[in-house]
């Protein structure tokens, strides 16, 4: 007899449209402006192909929009990870405040995170005025890049580790130092590796978002070729020059970055979890 | 070790878990805190792991002054309820803990915490399963584990949380023996939580019976059992069936005849078809077959008031009884306690 199909065992009606509809949906969404992007790209030969996507202006724009990515995605790790800990750990006063600040970057459009940033990096702005002469340059260089990508980062990082950090027992920190474990270690050993998973979401999160980012950078980045350049300001730039071809074989490079940097992380995601069974 | 503990408090908020608790827990002994939810017995057992502060009073261990001391210090092992395993780690990882946080110069080598592990293991037998994790290990088993965790580091005092609380019967009847016969293997004084009055029977050399932030009796399982302090002693312990009956005591004689209550155990009221003197007429409620024994609720005449007699099958076999009929309920054992009628 054959099988009988998953749709009578189930409790739950309407597998089949809601399959066929989340298919169709993605496809709409996702799969076809991808799959018109590899096409597009498909006119150029495989030689005009790698000039373009290897001229050096176009490599050092990979090197400023990945490396800026990665330390601003780096950074916040870290502090999104402090400020995250002080929200769920500590009772202060104007909590909801600043935890409703914390999503400030997410809700704020691009281009006012720009021109607020680069007004305040600025040699004339408020904290530009202090630091310009102690040979901090920030705005209009590869700072500036990172801190705009750090500042539009921050909120993945708390929002992500938040949750799994409310949730994780208080017993769990007091067997360790009933073991005679000391704070350090109890974070080190204990807190960190069930954090992992979660921090490993935000940190990726927080990169794909800052390798995206256009709007808030290109206002504070100077955008000058070769040094503070972006990629997607590369690929405007091809396209405000009909070069159609040309931007989309450099999206199609981005886009297989971000394909690997996701796996990637996945990856890493599934060892930090390999304990669930 | 002894444990001693002088009139200890604690307050949370308006709640006071602990009012003035003395007690003294001698050395190599197993003994159980026993009561109620909010009875405070948690609270106390943390205050002992240092886990929480009192609000006054003082904890000494062997005499010598722990009050103030860090838990990190107080080489305590505590068992928690719900395991508070590492879920990351395996259970060789959890087991080892203990030790591999120890500082450089007191930690044992690689070599010889893997041997301390593995007979750690073996004393909970759980030998097979030393690179499993938690999660792939039953109740039972994880509870074992963290037995063993906290072991590890040869604590001087092991507190239990309500260990077998979160198990299932027939396992948590299990393990409490198992219990049992490892602190007579291994003599750590230790002390351990439950609201279960089975289990403290069971398990524990001592028994003190906690109620409202206060101990009401410290003593022996069979002292708490058959000599209950007071009305909440006994009710807690067991069932409790209320006879009213006239105060025999001679001072008495020149007061009105005083109605006194006395305590009686369901297993303790005989159920007879015959009228004797001390018995009172009732009639047949309800009928239950518990397991090995039969419950008989019965409705004492002109009372109004319900008892549940205990009988075994084969005296209920041998009544025959029928729900509706008249019987006499005769206490076999009964106790006063003079001045509180109230539970």
């Amino acid at each position: 007899m054959a099988t009988r199909p998953i749709t009578r065992n189930t409790v739950i009606p309407g597998f089949t449209p809601t399959l066929g509809y989340t298919v169709f949906y993605l496809s709409l969404i996702v799969l076809l402006p991808l799959s018109a992007l590899v096409v597009k790209t498909a006119s150029l030969t495989w030689g005009e192909f790698f000039a373009t996507v290897t001229a050096p202006r176009v490599v050092a724009s990979y090197k400023v929009t990945f490396g800026a990515a990665l330390a601003a995605a780096g950074v916040n790790a870290l502090f999104g990870l402090l400020v995250a800990w002080v929200l769920v750990r500590y009772r202060l006063p104007g909590k909801r405040f600043i935890d409703a600040l914390v999503d400030f970057p997410f809700a704020l459009p691009t281009a006012v995170a720009g021109i607020t940033l680069s007004s305040v990096y600025a040699a004339n702005g408020w904290l530009g005025q202090y630091l310009e002469p102690r040979g901090i340059k920030v705005a209009f260089t590869p700072v500036g890049i990172f801190v705009a990508m750090t500042f539009i980062g921050l909120p993945f990082v708390v929002r992500t580790v938040q949750p799994v950090l409310e949730e994780l027992e208080q017993e769990v920190e007091e067997a360790a130092a009933c073991l005679g474990a000391n704070r350090w270690q109890t974070f080190r050993r204990v807190l960190l590796p069930e954090l992992l998973p979660a921090l490993l979401t935000g940190f990726a999160l927080a990169f794909a978002r800052g390798v995206g980012e256009y709007g808030s950078i290109i206002f504070i980045a100077g955008n000058m070729p070769m040094v503070s350049e972006i990629t997607p300001l590369l690929i405007i730039t091809k396209l405000e020059q009909y070069d159609y071809a040309g931007a989309t074989a450099i999206a199609t490079v981005m886009l297989l970055f971000s394909f690997l940097m996701l796996l990637t992380v996945n990856l890493l995601q599934k060892w930090s979890r390999r304990h669930a069974a | 070790m002894s444990i001693e503990i002088v009139s200890v408090n604690k307050q949370f908020g308006s709640f006071t878990a602990l009012n003035d608790v003395n007690l003294t827990v001698p050395s190599g002994e197993l003994t159980a805190l026993l009561g109620p939810s909010g009875s405070g017995k948690t609270t106390l057992l943390r205050i002992i792991a240092g886990l929480e502060i009192p609000d006054g009073g003082a904890i000494r261990f062997d005499g010598e002054e722990t009050t103030d001391r860090h838990v990190r210090e107080r080489q305590v092992g505590f068992v928690f309820q719900h395991y508070a395993l590492f879920r990351h780690m395996t259970v060789e990882e959890n087991v080892a803990f203990g030790l591999t946080v120890k500082p450089r110069k007191e930690r044992p080598s690689k070599k010889e915490i893997r041997e301390r592990v593995h007979e750690l293991l073996r004393l909970v037998q759980l030998e097979g399963l030393a690179d499993r994790y938690p999660t792939q290990l039953s109740g039972g088993q994880r509870q074992r584990v963290a037995l063993a965790r906290a072991l590890a580091v040869e604590p001087k005092v092991l507190l239990l949380d309500e260990p077998f609380g979160a198990l299932d019967a027939k396992v948590r009847v299990e393990l409490r023996r198992w219990l049992r016969r490892l602190h007579d293997e291994i003599h750590v004084t230790s002390v351990f939580v439950t609201h279960d009055q089975e289990e403290a029977l069971e398990v524990a050399d001592r028994i003190v019976v906690m109620n409202k932030g206060r101990i009401e009796q410290v003593g022996t399982p069979a002292e708490v059992y058959d000599q209950p302090a007071n009305p909440f002693v006994f009710d807690f312990l067991g069932s409790v069936n209320l006879f009213h009956c006239r105060a025999e005591q001679g001072q008495a004689r020149a007061a009105a005849p005083e109605l006194s209550v006395g305590y009686v155990r369901s297993h303790d009221i005989e159920v007879e078809r015959r009228q004797s003197e001390d018995a009172v007429e009732a009639e047949v409620r309800h009928i239950q077959a518990v397991g090995p024994a039969v419950r008989v609720e019965l409705l004492v005449r002109g009372t109004g008031k319900t008892v549940e007699a205990e009988l075994s099958r084969d005296g209920a076999d041998r009544l025959a009884l029928d729900v509706g009929e008249t019987v006499y309920a005769r206490p076999r054992k009964m106790q006063r306690f003079v001045g509180d009628y109230q539970i």
